[in-house]
């Protein structure tokens, strides 16, 4: 394989499985990106070759040992592994001998650090021209390094749907060209809204299982953790990258508070906040410190500050409604939705009383005559002003429309106490 | 470089006045200056309409034809340009220049098969790394 043993020969077995391992979970995507860069953008063939390639580490690390630099020697690997593919093919004969001659260059540098293509990687994933499920599946497989079965059962599909949805848009990526490359200065506020999307996703698919007995799955939510870190790691000067994570780091912080022993829904009101986890939280607000000070914040920077004024609140009634207010205002103007116009109504409902909370919930009726939110918030509101039949037919309304089992047992509760 | 279709679709029952028509005509004039300009022209046409398509199958060794287009639709294919583009995105580029994909139009992007290439990868990035 080209490489030297680092700590000689004397190492025992279970220390190198431990270091493939260890390679695994840090460098998969690396290596992956990597070897898929230089076989221009064909994933399936650097998935598999990737594959062969922790095989093979686990195969020699053991009596060879450790190789210097880890990552080199598997993106290497890989790459030999792929054209030995591409050899048993046969019919690739010229390319091969072409690339053959580029990766004795190459392998002469497998002990130096390798170029970091994860980027790359990332944006061919989220590209605008993938449907966003696909985008979803290649991120979780070939960013997130998630089996086909894993990301079958986080999104509820058979696996045979999942794998047909993974190789139609590998395929696509392949037969269109979708490019390995990171997008100029002047194209990144069209195109990182989708990586962002995607990754808040994840995290949502896991923080309000839809459809799904389990209120959370954590699983889906340390997975979208990971891949916002990932992206902080990557592109550190951007606000939004960093307001996402913020985001996702403040609503994880309140998970375990969020969920009662039973299982049921604790509703931010309600929570204890002793159970909060202010590492989290404080890990959020410096990331939201470093996002506010530059330009270009969004709504993920927004949501991430509203996030956080719950967060500094001693309780539910110490919350300063007013500031959030301004702040979903903010929202608005970046990120106008029916659904901003709701959780500000819901804040002066909360601030101003629930008079002027249904005053402005007013003129949403329309947009969200379908939205389980909107009408248990009116219900809220009607509730607190003494229209306890109107609560109720509000508060059945949402229940029709609930998707999760936990969601649809809190209002059934909340119905049963009117 | 790979090929790709640009396949121009819209409603061909609209009626342009004679100074949009003209006006319309300057900026495909211009467009294909543009991708020549670039080293991107690979040739393409203009169609007529739809009312003067026939479709030809054959069945049991009889040919059929049948007067008007394939699929009936508002939408029309109404020509097609054929553009060479380093990637996805470059082509992305080239087909919203296209005047096809304004006025309520859209365009349609199809890479197309490259029978001659050995295989579908391109070592060019590793090559050029080396």
């Amino acid at each position: 394989m080209g490489s030297r043993p680092a700590g000689g020969a004397g190492l025992n077995g279970s220390a190198a499985r431990a270091a493939v391992e260890h390679a695994h979970r840090t460098e998969w995507t690396r290596v992956l990106a990597g070897v898929a860069s230089s076989l221009g953008g064909d994933l399936d063939l650097a998935e598999e070759a990737t594959a062969e390639a922790f095989a093979a580490a686990l195969e020699h690390w053991p009596t060879t040992g450790v190789p210097p630099n880890p990552g080199g020697w598997l993106v290497t690997t890989a790459r030999r592994r792929a054209i030995d593919r591409l050899r048993r093919a046969a019919i690739h004969r010229r390319k091969v001998a072409e690339l053959e001659a580029a990766l004795d260059t190459a392998s002469a540098t497998a002990d130096s650090p390798i170029p970091d293509e994860r980027l790359e990687l990332i944006f061919c994933c989220c590209h605008p021209a993938l449907a966003v499920d696909a985008q979803v599946a290649l991120t979780l497989r070939c960013v997130a390094g998630l089996g086909v079965a894993e990301i079958a059962h986080a999104f509820l599909v058979g696996e045979q749907t999942m794998a047909k949805r993974l190789v139609r848009a590998k395929r696509k990526v392949r037969d269109a060209r979708v490019p390995l490359r990171v997008p100029d200065r002047d194209e990144l506020p069209h195109r990182l809204p989708a990586v962002l999307a995607v990754v808040y996703l994840v995290f949502n698919e896991g923080y309000s299982a839809s459809a799904d007995a389990q209120l959370v799955r954590p699983d889906l939510c340390a997975r979208a953790v990971d891949l916002g870190r990932m992206l902080v790691e990557l592109l550190p000067n951007e606000p939004e990258v960093l307001g996402l994570l913020a985001l996702l780091l403040l609503h994880e912080s309140r998970r375990p508070a969020r969920t009662a022993p039973d299982g049921s829904l604790v509703l931010l009101a309600e929570q204890d906040r002793t159970l909060w986890d202010h590492t989290l939280a404080r890990q959020a607000g410096r990331l939201l410190n470093a996002a506010w000070r530059r330009p270009g914040c969004g709504r993920y920077v927004i949501e991430a500050a509203i996030a956080a004024v719950h967060a500094s609140a001693a309780s539910y009634a110490d919350t300063d409604w007013t500031h959030i207010v301004r702040l979903y205002d903010l929202l608005w103007q970046v990120s106008p939705s029916p659904v901003v116009a709701l959780n500000r109504a819901a804040a002066i409902g909360l601030g101003d009383g629930p008079a002027a909370g249904l005053a402005a919930l007013n003129g949403l009726a329309d947009d969200l005559a379908d939205y389980q939110y909107f009408h248990s918030s009116r219900a809220d509101l009607l509730h607190r002003l003494g229209r306890t039949d109107e609560a109720r037919t509000a508060y059945q309304r949402a229940l029709e429309l609930a998707g999760n089992a936990t969601e649809r047992a809190f209002l059934a509760g909340r119905l049963a106490s009117l | 470089m790979a090929r790709y279709a640009v396949l121009i679709y819209g409603d061909e029952n609209v009626e342009q006045d004679e100074a949009t028509a003209g006006q319309v005509m300057a900026e495909y004039n211009a467009y294909g200056e543009l991708l020549t300009g670039r080293g991107a022209m690979s040739g393409g046409e203009a169609l007529h309409p739809t009312s003067t398509a026939t479709t030809v199958r054959v069945a049991g060794g009889k040919t059929i034809t049948i007067d008007g287009p394939f699929i009936e639709s508002k939408e029309a294919l109404g020509g097609f340009y054929l553009i060479e583009a380093e990637n996805l995105d470059a082509a992305i580029e080239l087909a919203a220049a296209c005047p096809g994909a304004k006025y309520g139009g859209a365009v349609e992007l199809r890479p197309c098969v490259d029978f001659a290439a050995e295989n579908p990868w391109d070592p060019a990035p590793l090559v050029a790394r080396a």
